[in-house]
């Protein structure tokens, strides 16, 4: 039974509110993406749960047991940080052994363990340098092997790909995806990217403000946003979010339509917009239409054969039956999906 | 950013420092205050009674205090603006590519290790004396009559001889200052037209001014207690008594320590003024 | 600013860097030169010394007449204790305010640098009687307690400024590794702190070695370090250049060569960051 649950947990710095008071349960083998804007509570959420903080109100319960007053050494979590915080005097080895070595394990055992995470991460090469002789990527393995030697009941991810450039980024990504398959166990990883988040969650955490906008799968929260905040917040491009005449005429405050869901005609369609950039990816292309009569920017896509020039004229007319309503307080209105 | 467990054990960490510090402010602090409201001649009677604020107010009018305030005054002046024009050239020249870079760097530090008095002793016999020191061998070579340097040129030889250890101190800051400067900077200025001269009062001096205030306050708050070099070179004669040596002589060579501590709460209220401008540096310093 | 320059303002500069290198350094230079001379040599003219017979004799007389040794000794006592003292009591107040900061935390770290700016004249008299009452005028314990009090907003200014350079994220690492507070001051704080913690000591023994306040008027034949013991070399009395010098040059040289090797920390402790 390898689960976390909250109760109520709230967190103030001085007088202000971090956290709003959370529940949240993750279950055994769950992997977990926390994920919103910077300064949403997100990492100070990963944190309480971690020990690093101490928590305001509220109670945090690891394998059924009441850890709210843990120090983080005895709760049996492991962390991998956005620095990576390896022990800059220490080699790989002597890394990657330091949580078995605290736990008090025999030499034997350690040096066992130590090997068997260093063949599974690709390190046996690299176990006599130091940190400051390994790539960035390596030493992100190097974090995550030292996480998973101890074999806890958790591991906590906060922003690990966000020191690596795009390509290692998308590289590190497949392998902590694989890591969560091969271990089976729960994963909390904290992001601000949006595309980390549907990628590896099983379960993502939308927080805003300290506050838990929506909880699901992520293809749940892509097709049914539960407030304009996570329509426009999980999806790349954004969600196109239209309020005015134009959104009342569709039986809504606002309205959402996914880049995706558009016809694109050269000659007619409801609403006219002149082309303004245009982004080619190869598989799809990006069109970003101005039209007068929404008085807003609106990002389509279109098949990567469509050839338009900056500056001409385009028809949209969005599928009636993929519109996102939403009412005056940025929910969503239910009856319609 | 922490727990209350590590909290917790943030203060016992930093309770003895904090109590070392605060015994050894206030208890001292406290005596001399108490004393300079007393007549109190150890070797005369000892403690003679309160006597209000008489002995602030002898202190001030003795005829000693005028002259040590102008001694003060113009040693820590002289000095200051002596180490600081030419820690700014020396640091300007030394910024420059040269061969033997290190060995001029470790000549130049030098004279900051040596003891003051060490120091004051160098200069008064090997150097200054009239007769067998090195200027008079000097001044004899070309013809000319030696300078009783420490008695007709009292005050100026402590200036030369202060500024001789001082040097290397504003040197060594006002150099580290120059070489934090982004060399782009300097380029980009090249680039729209500045000579020298103005890429120095435009970007360098700007640059600096900040490092020059802090040696400035650094410097001062060290030579308003200067002491050593004065105790054995001159001990205060031919005008070169100033105010920190004025309070020493008040309080152990006579003895009279109500005036002498009185004497010392001067000087504390007078080194807490520049302090605070100090701190506001540092403190800002801090926030980054 | 490492930029090219012609070879004829290279030279020019280096002529001039040499020759004011050369002037500052002139009267150390020159004190090492009269220790190997006899009395009667070393009050000639320059060029006559520089050409007379080198002796080492002015070292020993120095050693044998007024016990150099003793003052040496003391020096070292009163450098290194009071310097190992104050990193023993600082290093548990830098760790608590480098990676424990309350809002307290600045407003305790300002007072403590404001008493290094207390005036040393102004608390003479009131240390004097605390000493002879607690009967340690004239001992190295007074002077090792006296030297750390003076140096311990340094000490702890420079611990701190260097443990503020440790991630706090690498120590959070270590708690969750496993470690106790104890296996991490330990195995992970102290090991990468080693360097902030030698410059540190480097350079308040220097400090202390030629602090000349405390050590001119609360020692007398007994504690007295090297300082004092020079000191007593300023009565008008004959002429001792050569004495005057080996005893000078014995004093300064270890301090020295630290010195050298300690320029950067310097800048960093006696500005108290205020210059980078």
């Amino acid at each position: 039974m390898r689960q976390i649950e909250l109760k109520q947990v709230s967190k103030h710095f001085g007088d202000i509110e971090v956290i709003k008071p959370i529940d949240l349960q993750i279950n055994d083998g769950e992997f977990v993406v926390f994920v919103g804007p910077s300064g949403c509570g997100k990492s100070t959420l990963l944190r309480l749960i971690a020990g690093l903080e101490d928590v305001t109100s509220g109670q945090i319960f690891i394998n059924g047991k009441d850890t709210t007053q843990l120090a983080p050494s005895d709760r049996e979590l492991a962390m991998v940080f956005q620095s990576y915080a390896l022990y800059p005097h220490m080699t790989v080895r002597k890394n990657i052994d330091f949580p078995l070595r605290m736990a008090g394990l025999d030499k034997n055992e350690r040096a066992r363990r130590v090997q068997e995470a260093a063949k599974a991460l690709n390190l046996t090469d690299y176990l006599e340098r130091r940190p400051g002789q390994l790539s960035g990527g390596q030493r992100q393995r190097v974090a995550i092997g030292r996480a998973i030697v101890r074999e806890p009941t958790a591991f906590l991810f906060d922003e690990p790909l966000s020191n690596l450039d795009a390509a290692l980024r998308v590289v590190m990504r497949l392998e902590i995806s694989e890591l969560h398959q091969r271990l089976g166990s729960t994963m909390i990883y904290v992001t601000h990217d949006q595309v980390e988040a549907m990628t590896l969650a099983d379960k993502i955490v939308v927080l805003q403000a300290g506050v838990i906008e929506q909880v699901g799968s992520p293809l749940d929260l892509y097709h049914n946003p539960k407030n304009t905040f996570v329509a426009g917040f999980i999806g790349s491009p954004k969600m196109n979010l239209l309020s005015g005449s134009e959104a009342e005429k569709l039986g809504a405050h606002t309205i959402g339509i996914r880049p995706e869901h558009f016809t694109i005609e050269k000659d007619s369609g409801l609403w006219e917009g002149k082309v303004g950039v245009t982004e080619r990816l190869g598989s799809d292309t990006f069109v970003h239409l101005h039209c007068p009569q929404l008085e807003q920017a609106i990002t389509v896509r279109a098949d990567s054969t469509l050839s338009v020039e900056y500056g001409e004229k385009l028809y949209i007319t969005p599928d009636t039956d993929q519109l996102h309503k939403f009412d005056a307080n940025g929910l969503r209105s239910h009856g319609q999906t | 950013m922490s727990t209350k467990h590590s909290r917790s054990l943030a203060r016992i960490m930093i309770a003895p420092a904090v109590f070392a510090l605060l015994v050894w402010m206030l208890i001292p602090l406290s005596m001399t205050v108490y004393f300079s409201f007393k007549k109190y001649l150890p070797l005369r009677g000892g403690d003679l009674g309160w006597v209000g604020f008489e002995n602030y107010s002898r202190f001030l009018s003795s005829s000693s205090f005028w002259p040590a305030v102008g001694t003060t005054i113009f040693i820590v002046g002289s000095v200051l603006v002596i180490t600081v024009i030419l820690g700014i050239l020396i640091a300007l020249l030394l910024d420059q590519p040269i061969w033997g870079q290190g060995i001029v760097r470790i000549m130049i530090i030098a004279p900051f290790f040596i003891m003051p008095t060490v120091s004051g002793l160098i200069w008064k016999n090997m150097f200054m004396d009239p007769t067998n020191g090195f200027l008079a061998h000097l001044w004899r070579a070309v013809g000319a009559e030696p300078i009783q340097w420490l008695s007709h040129a009292s005050v100026a030889s402590l200036v030369t001889i202060i500024s001789w250890q001082w040097l290397p101190f504003a040197t060594l800051i006002l150099l580290t200052a120059i070489q934090s400067l982004d060399s782009e900077q300097i380029e980009a200025a090249e680039m729209d037209g500045a000579k020298p001269i103005g890429r120095f009062f435009f970007i360098i001096l700007p640059h600096l001014a900040r490092a020059i205030t802090v040696v400035i306050l650094i410097q001062t708050i060290f030579l308003l207690s200067i002491f050593a070099e004065i105790f054995v070179t001159t001990a205060g004669a031919f005008g070169t008594k100033t105010l920190t040596y004025l309070i020493f002589q008040r309080v152990l060579e006579s003895q009279n320590v109500g005036l002498g501590s009185a004497g010392g709460v001067y000087a504390i209220i007078l080194a807490n003024i520049v302090a605070i401008f100090l701190m506001r540096i540092v403190g800002k310093n801090l926030d980054n | 600013m490492a930029r090219t320059v012609t070879p004829q303002k290279k030279i020019l500069n280096t002529a001039l860097s040499w020759t004011l290198a050369i002037i500052i350094f002139f009267p150390i230079f020159w004190i090492l030169v009269l220790s190997f001379k006899t009395e009667g040599d070393a009050i000639r003219t320059p060029i006559e010394v520089l050409t007379s017979t080198w002796t080492l004799e002015s070292y020993s007389i120095v050693q044998e007449r007024s016990d150099y040794l003793k003052h040496f000794t003391n020096s070292i006592i009163i450098a290194l204790g009071s310097t190992v003292l104050g990193i023993i009591i600082g290093v548990p107040a830098a760790w608590s305010m480098a990676f424990v900061p309350s809002k307290r935390t600045r407003g305790i770290l300002m007072w403590m640098l404001s008493t290094k700016m207390l005036p040393a004249v102004g608390v003479l008299y009131p240390i004097y009687l605390i000493f002879i009452e607690l009967g340690i005028l004239d001992s190295r314990t007074g002077l090792v307690v006296i030297l750390m009090l003076m140096n311990l907003p340094i000490i702890i200014w420079m611990l701190y400024t260097y443990f503020r350079e440790i991630p706090a994220e690498i120590l959070e690492a270590a708690r969750m590794d496993g470690a106790s507070l104890t296996s991490e001051i330990l195995y992970v704080l102290t090991p990468m702190a080693v360097p902030g913690i030698a410059s540190t000591l480097l350079l308040n023994i220097i400090l202390a070695w030629n602090e000349a306040f405390w050590t001119l008027n609360l020692t007398a034949a007994k504690a007295a370090p090297l300082t004092a013991f020079i000191a007593s070399y300023s009565s008008p009395e004959g002429l001792f250049f050569a004495k005057l010098s080996a005893a000078s040059v014995m004093a300064i040289t270890p301090i020295l060569i630290m010195g050298w090797f300690s320029q950067k920390q310097l800048v960093r402790g006696l500005t108290f960051g205020a210059v980078k």
